[in-house]
């Protein structure tokens, strides 16, 4: 018997520290010896904290949103005889959650499964098997050929065919050659990558080090993001494992080929995710990408050739070794091979990491494994990669996920965030926040990116004040087409893609600023208007208490209260505190 | 990054000179001093140090490498990791990323805006809270997400975020008092 507790950023944000000290003091004062064996995450965040109890036979209960006081009854149950408790329990080896049961796991298989701190558990798991048998018996050619056959696209965002990117970099003319792994993750809205790197980072070392054998590199650097403190505490326990078992140094297992790899932390700029402004970042430099070609391949890292290759992609590379290319090109769709890890939030029931295998329909993902939204309302569209992405309509969610359908309804599939959007979201709210953040994340070399940007944001920032014109969508649409064209790199290049896609599938919405001032999703502050219902008005005065500005005039003799339009912050605090039986302050 | 961001001026007013004890950091320098393309590695562990980057550490740091003091401060505003003020003793780091955005980010910041009575990116006067934002977290499935000095709460409530900045605001005065009654 043991337990095991999830232990990734959000099962500590849900307070799985706690959990684990009250079960360490129940078993101290019972003198009780289990094991709690720390995991990473499984997926099932919407869950947390999770907390796993594992029979000698292997039979595994989950349980979810447990606290300090359900783990301690959990325990007592489970050693009581009593187990499983039902009402807390969200899956189990009879019954798999759903969730879990309809996904594919290439990526995500260790996930959650082991302790990403303990280098024997994931060999339990066939771990470094992959890299021994490159060693022992392939080529790098072979290695790449393999990787070819399995039709293996970069997970990064543009989809370029790993064992391409392998081939050239192997190609190109060199004395030494540099692997770097794309851990920046800074789609705001994605977390695959870090949940593998916390959940499973001997996975993305053994891609690393069978990439660095086929490419011929002996230098490997990881560029994670600052944010992530937990995955880069992770990585370095890893690297240090692999360094001691002869994984990593100066002759990997006896053999012919040196490699080691070292952490480099990023300094918080969504740029630096692009491949030569991370590289520009490494050397010291300000994170500005440049003009390609050179590609990165031929001309990289300290002018060396050099192959940059994301977090996902990098995991499925053992599993491709192991299993052989064949058998990874039979998942997924034609062009689209292998499966894709998606991370699922915003209005979403069962938020959390998908993994299933490409061409299935987003339907299938949001309401098959998801729930669909979570309350009782209706699903807008879903936001797909990021601010270089773009919003998918309702009507178009049996779209299947690959990469051809998803370019042409104008998202991408970018990282794999997806951000559910129910009728409460604003789509020019939301096209406005993405241009204010690609606005900040401009490093300033491309006048069009710069400067088109800032303007285009002026303009959404009218738009939902109130202020907007006519013709406005059309100025959008214009400035869209300069700054697409004339930017260097994917972020000035994609930036206008949340405004044309919302102004494609919610040109209305749009409308409705411009012409009426209206928002319809009631999410633009300064365009919606409070109100008390006189007849609905009960005199409790607690609106006119809770009210920051002060302008919630009458109550005298049980008189029903009113707002003072002019003075009205729209802060939204009456209506949040009048009484729903009464129900008196109307928003519209 | 922020080219006419109203943040850097402000940051400017406050960039006086600070008598330190560059010891530590000489130390670092020495350390990387041949590592090629160090200079961002060497103002990380600068500001883990300090605390920020005050005028004289950049300055230190340009004199010792021998480039100019114009690149490294061009480097050390150009990534918003780099402070050039001092932080307040709790950061307060609110998601504004597009999953905490939608589940109502803004509504949080300008009630804790509203609770310290600053700005995004300013510190209390009294140094005890600084508020800062950042494009997820990576706990977007409880979102709206902040985190305080590493430590991540969510899902937040305008009402919850407030009761978590009033519990540390008592616990540090309580400190206080304990403090004065030794
Ligand atoms: C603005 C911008 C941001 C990017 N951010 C990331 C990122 O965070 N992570 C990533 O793996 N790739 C990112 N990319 C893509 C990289 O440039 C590159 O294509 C990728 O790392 C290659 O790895 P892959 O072939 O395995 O996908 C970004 C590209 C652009 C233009
Ligand atoms: S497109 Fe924007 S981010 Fe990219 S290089 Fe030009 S200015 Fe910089
Ligand atoms: S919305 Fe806010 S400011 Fe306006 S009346 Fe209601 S409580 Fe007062
Ligand atoms: S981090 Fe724990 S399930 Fe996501
Ligand atoms: S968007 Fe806030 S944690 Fe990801």
């Amino acid at each position: 018997m043991k337990l095991r507790l999830g232990l990734g950023s959000c099962g500590i944000a849900a307070g799985g520290l706690q959990v684990l000290e009250a079960l360490q003091n129940e078993m101290k004062s019972r003198g009780i010896k289990l094991e709690i064996q720390k995991s990473g995450c499984i997926g099932l965040c919407h869950h947390e904290p999770l907390l796993d109890w594992i029979e000698d036979d292997g039979q595994v209960f989950t349980y979810g949103a447990v606290d300090a006081r359900r783990s301690v009854e959990i325990l007592e149950a489970h050693l009581a005889g009593r187990g499983p408790l039902e009402d807390c329990l969200v899956s189990s080896s009879d019954e798999p959650a759903k969730y879990l049961q309809q996904q594919l796991r290439i990526v995500l298989k260790n996930c959650g499964r082991i302790d990403p701190e303990s280098i024997e558990d994931y060999r339990r798991q066939d771990g470094y098997s992959a890299l021994q048998k490159v060693l022992i018996g392939m080529s790098p050619e072979e290695v790449i050929k393999e990787i070819e056959v399995s039709g293996l696209r970069g997970r990064g965002g543009a989809g370029f065919l790993t064992g391409l990117k392998w081939k050239a970099t192997r190609e190109a003319a060199s004395e030494g050659r540099y692997l770097i792994c794309n851990a920046d993750e800074g789609d705001p809205g994605a977390f695959m990558d870090r949940s593998i790197l916390e959940g499973d980072p001997h996975a993305v070392l053994e891609g690393m080090i069978i990439a660095a054998y086929a490419i011929g590199a002996e230098q490997g650097i990881i560029y994670c993001r600052a944010e992530y403190p937990l995955a880069v505490k992770r990585l370095e326990i890893a690297i240090v494992q692999a360094q001691e078992n002869g994984l990593l140094g100066k002759k990997i297992l006896g053999h012919n080929f040196s490699f080691d790899i070292s952490i480099q932390q990023g300094a918080g700029a969504f740029v630096c995710g692009e491949e030569t402004a991370l590289m520009a970042s490494l050397e010291g430099e300000r994170g500005m990408p440049r003009l390609k070609p050179p590609y990165p391949s031929e001309y990289g890292l300290w002018g060396q050739p050099s192959s940059i290759n994301n977090v996902e992609t990098l995991a499925n590379v053992p599993w491709i070794i192991r299993n052989g290319g064949e058998a990874f090109a039979a998942l997924g769709s034609k062009e689209s091979k292998g499966t894709k890890v998606f991370a699922l939030a915003g209005k979403i029931k069962r938020g959390g990491l998908v993994e299933v295998p490409m061409g299935i329909t987003l339907r299938e993902i949001i309401f098959g494994i998801c729930g669909g939204i979570k309350a009782e309302r209706r699903i807008k569209a879903v936001q797909m990669g990021g601010p270089s992405g773009g919003c998918i309509p309702e009507e178009l969610l049996d779209t299947p996920v690959d990469y051809q359908s998803l370019n042409a309804t104008g998202a991408i599939m970018g990282s794999g965030g997806m951000v559910v959007l129910d009728e409460s979201s604003c789509m020019v709210d939301l096209a406005r926040f993405f241009l204010d953040f690609t606005q900040k994340e401009s490093c300033g070399k491309c006048v069009q990116c710069r400067i088109g940007t800032k303007r285009m944001l002026e303009i959404l920032e009218r738009i939902c004040r109130g202020a907007g014109r006519e013709g406005d969508i059309e100025l959008l649409e214009e400035l869209s087409a300069h700054i697409s064209e004339n930017s260097l790199c994917g972020l000035g290049q994609s930036a206008p893609n949340p405004v044309l896609t919302t102004i494609r599938y919610f040109r209305d919405e749009y409308e409705a600023h411009i012409r009426e001032k209206k928002c319809p999703a009631k999410q633009c502050q300064e365009l919606l208007r409070y109100s008390i219902d006189p007849n609905r008005c009960m005199g409790c005065g607690l609106c006119a208490y809770a009210c920051p500005a002060e302008c919630i005039k009458g109550g005298e003799n049980n008189q029903p209260y009113y707002i003072e339009q002019e003075n009205c912050s729209k802060c939204g605090a009456c209506l949040d505190i009048c009484p729903e039986r009464f129900a008196a302050v109307i928003l519209d | 990054m922020h080219f006419c961001g109203k943040k850097n001026r402000s940051e400017e007013t406050n960039f006086f000179e600070v008598q330190l004890d560059l010891s530590a950091l000489m130390k670092i320098i020495e350390e990387k001093r041949h590592e090629k393309g160090s200079l961002i590695a060497i103002l990380q562990k600068a500001q883990e140090i300090y605390g920020y980057l005050p005028l004289s550490v950049l300055k230190c740091i340009a004199r010792e490498l021998e480039i100019k003091p114009a690149k490294v401060y061009g480097i050390a505003t150009f990534y918003t990791q780099f402070r050039l003020q001092a932080a307040g003793k709790y950061q307060i780091l609110l998601c504004q990323g597009t999953a905490c955005h939608v589940n109502g980010s803004e509504r949080i910041e300008s009630t804790l805006c509203q609770e310290l009575k600053i700005k995004r990116g300013e510190t209390t006067p009294d140094g005890l809270f600084s508020l800062e934002s950042a494009a997820c977290l990576g706990c977007c499935s409880l979102a709206p997400v902040m985190m305080i000095n590493g430590q991540a709460y969510g899902p937040l409530t305008a009402e919850k975020a407030v009761t978590i900045i009033r519990k540390i605001k008592a616990g540090e005065s309580l400190s206080l008092v304990g403090g004065e009654a030794q």
